[in-house]
């Protein structure tokens, strides 16, 4: 089982805090668990939206084909991750 | 007159005198003025500093918050007047109305700051980053369209654009679409947003004044010392309904759409003929459709800008289709209390034009000191005045040589 360390934790902070920037609601109203579709009403266009917020936040890129696969704040959060692994 | 006969039963409006319809005919009727330096962004290097901006507006109140962060504010303008009008009306009372009511929500610029912000986030960042809203938030149809959506309304769904005439077009076509038997009921209207671009444009058109001591007095229709016209924003919606529909269900019924005239000048971009003849001819319309005689028009409200070319125009067009009968018809100009608010101006003056009609009160043309004589008008200068008209004409110009004629029937007559 992998540990979650300190800079998970830290990503997912950033992840969810640009979420609910970007959909106008308070922090504790996403998270890791929340369904973008069931929970939070965003539907296809709207996670390009969220998708572009979190490319400027966090300096990556979320190419569109990848946003098929993610349904829930928590695989945002480890898609990012995935990704920032990818460049370091 | 056609067999299916329309009435006004709901008024939604957002001003720069007033975030409701009542609180902006209060603040007209009394002759105060919504004008002043502009305050939303700094315009000291604008030939044209000041405008009639909407203040105290809270968009939240009326569409979800992630929605207003992303869309333009003449959609926020045109949601609240919209849902205030359809409260007003009480139409979705009944859930029946959804499939036979349209919307026709005109606007003359559209969703302009959506297209500037993402323009520039387009040069600065790429593509990539320009937002999936883009394109439905600065559409000039999204505020029929978001309405509808609002609403669920399932009826024709669509805006038009007539430069500043655009709210009388919408009001006059959702008119025909309703004697046509197309729709049972129409929410209709206009809406633009001031934005700095524009600002800059209208005053390099020579548009605008460049004064601006005193704000609130630089919007004087038909008054030799006026130079220019005052850009401002907003906007009014009307909920047009099928006579017999809106008695059946007892709706509180404001005013019936007696006449609609709309024709072009064939003339120039931005000037209007000056000889008036394509408003007289758009005046004869609506008066020949609302089955009176010019003389039974108790009360004009005129388009008047402020404008040199504009204001002598119009009365040259009234003399045209009033003749003598107009010294006896008292024609005043509600822009100079609230400025030119664009494609909303034409809505907002039907809304007027009904409550003038409701309450008996004539609304003044303030800033008077000193009558054109190329404009020789009984304006009612300054002061409102007590009157009783059976029936309102309500004019609205628009760049293009758009001319629209309003004639609204007062529900006892």
């Amino acid at each position: 089982m992998r540990v979650q360390t300190t800079a998970d934790d830290e990503l997912a902070l950033k992840v969810r805090t640009v979420c609910a920037d970007v959909l106008r609601v308070p922090l504790e109203r996403i998270p890791l668990s929340a369904r973008f579709s069931e929970d939070l009403a965003v539907d296809s266009l709207f996670l390009v939206q969220l998708a572009i917020g979190l490319e400027e936040a966090l300096e990556v890129d979320i190419p569109e084909t990848a946003l098929s696969t993610v349904q829930t704040v928590n695989d945002m959060v480890v898609y990012v991750a995935s990704r920032r692994g990818d460049c370091s | 007159m056609t067999s299916r006969r329309v009435v006004v039963s709901g008024v939604g409006m957002v001003s720069p005198v007033g975030n409701s319809a009542e609180a902006a005919w209060r603040a007209v009727a009394s002759g105060q003025s919504g004008i002043g330096l502009v305050g939303r962004f700094d315009a000291s290097g604008f030939p044209s500093r000041v405008a009639g901006e909407v203040r105290g507006f809270c968009p939240e109140q009326w569409m979800s918050p992630r929605d207003v962060s992303l869309s333009d504010p003449f959609l926020h303008y045109a949601v609240a007047a919209a849902t205030m009008a359809i409260d007003d009306s009480g139409l979705m009372d009944d859930e029946r109305a959804r499939t036979r009511t349209g919307t026709c929500i005109a606007t003359a610029a559209g969703g302009t700051s959506v297209l500037l912000a993402q323009h520039a986030i387009l040069a600065s960042k790429g593509p990539r980053f320009v937002s999936p809203m883009t394109v439905p938030f600065s559409i000039c149809d999204m505020a029929s369209g978001y309405v509808s959506i609002k609403f669920k309304l399932e009826g024709p769904n669509h805006s038009l654009v007539s430069a500043c005439a655009s709210g009388a077009s919408a009001v006059g076509e959702a008119f025909h679409m309703i004697t046509r038997g197309s729709v049972d009921a129409m929410v209709a209207g206009a809406s633009d947003a001031i934005v700095p671009l524009h600002l800059a444009a209208f005053a390099s058109a020579q548009a605008l004044t460049t004064q601006d001591d005193e704000p609130c007095r630089l919007s004087r229709p038909f008054d030799r010392g006026r130079s220019g016209f005052v850009m401002s924003e907003g906007a009014a919606v009307l909920v047009l309904e099928e006579r017999e529909r809106a008695r059946s269900r007892g709706a509180r019924i404001y005013a019936e759409v007696a006449g609609y005239g709309s024709c072009a000048d064939g003339h120039h971009i931005t000037a209007p003929d000056a000889s008036g003849r394509g408003a007289a001819r758009a005046m004869c319309e609506a008066i020949g459709m609302a089955g009176i005689a010019p003389r039974d028009v108790g009360y004009v409200n005129a388009h008047a800008t402020s404008t040199l070319l504009g204001d002598r125009a119009e009365v040259a067009a009234l003399r045209h289709v009033f003749g003598g009968s107009l010294d006896a018809i008292p024609v005043s100009s509600t822009k100079s209390t609230t400025g030119h608010m664009l494609g909303a101006a034409g809505a907002a003056e039907a809304i007027f034009s009904i409550y003038a009609m409701r309450d008996r009160v004539l609304p003044p043309t303030i800033n008077q000191d000193d009558l054109d004589p190329d404009c020789d008008v009984d304006s009612v200068p300054n002061v409102a005045r007590p009157g009783s008209p059976a029936f309102v004409l309500s004019n609205s110009f628009g760049f293009g040589g758009h001319n629209t004629t309003l004639i609204f029937r007062h529900p006892l007559a």
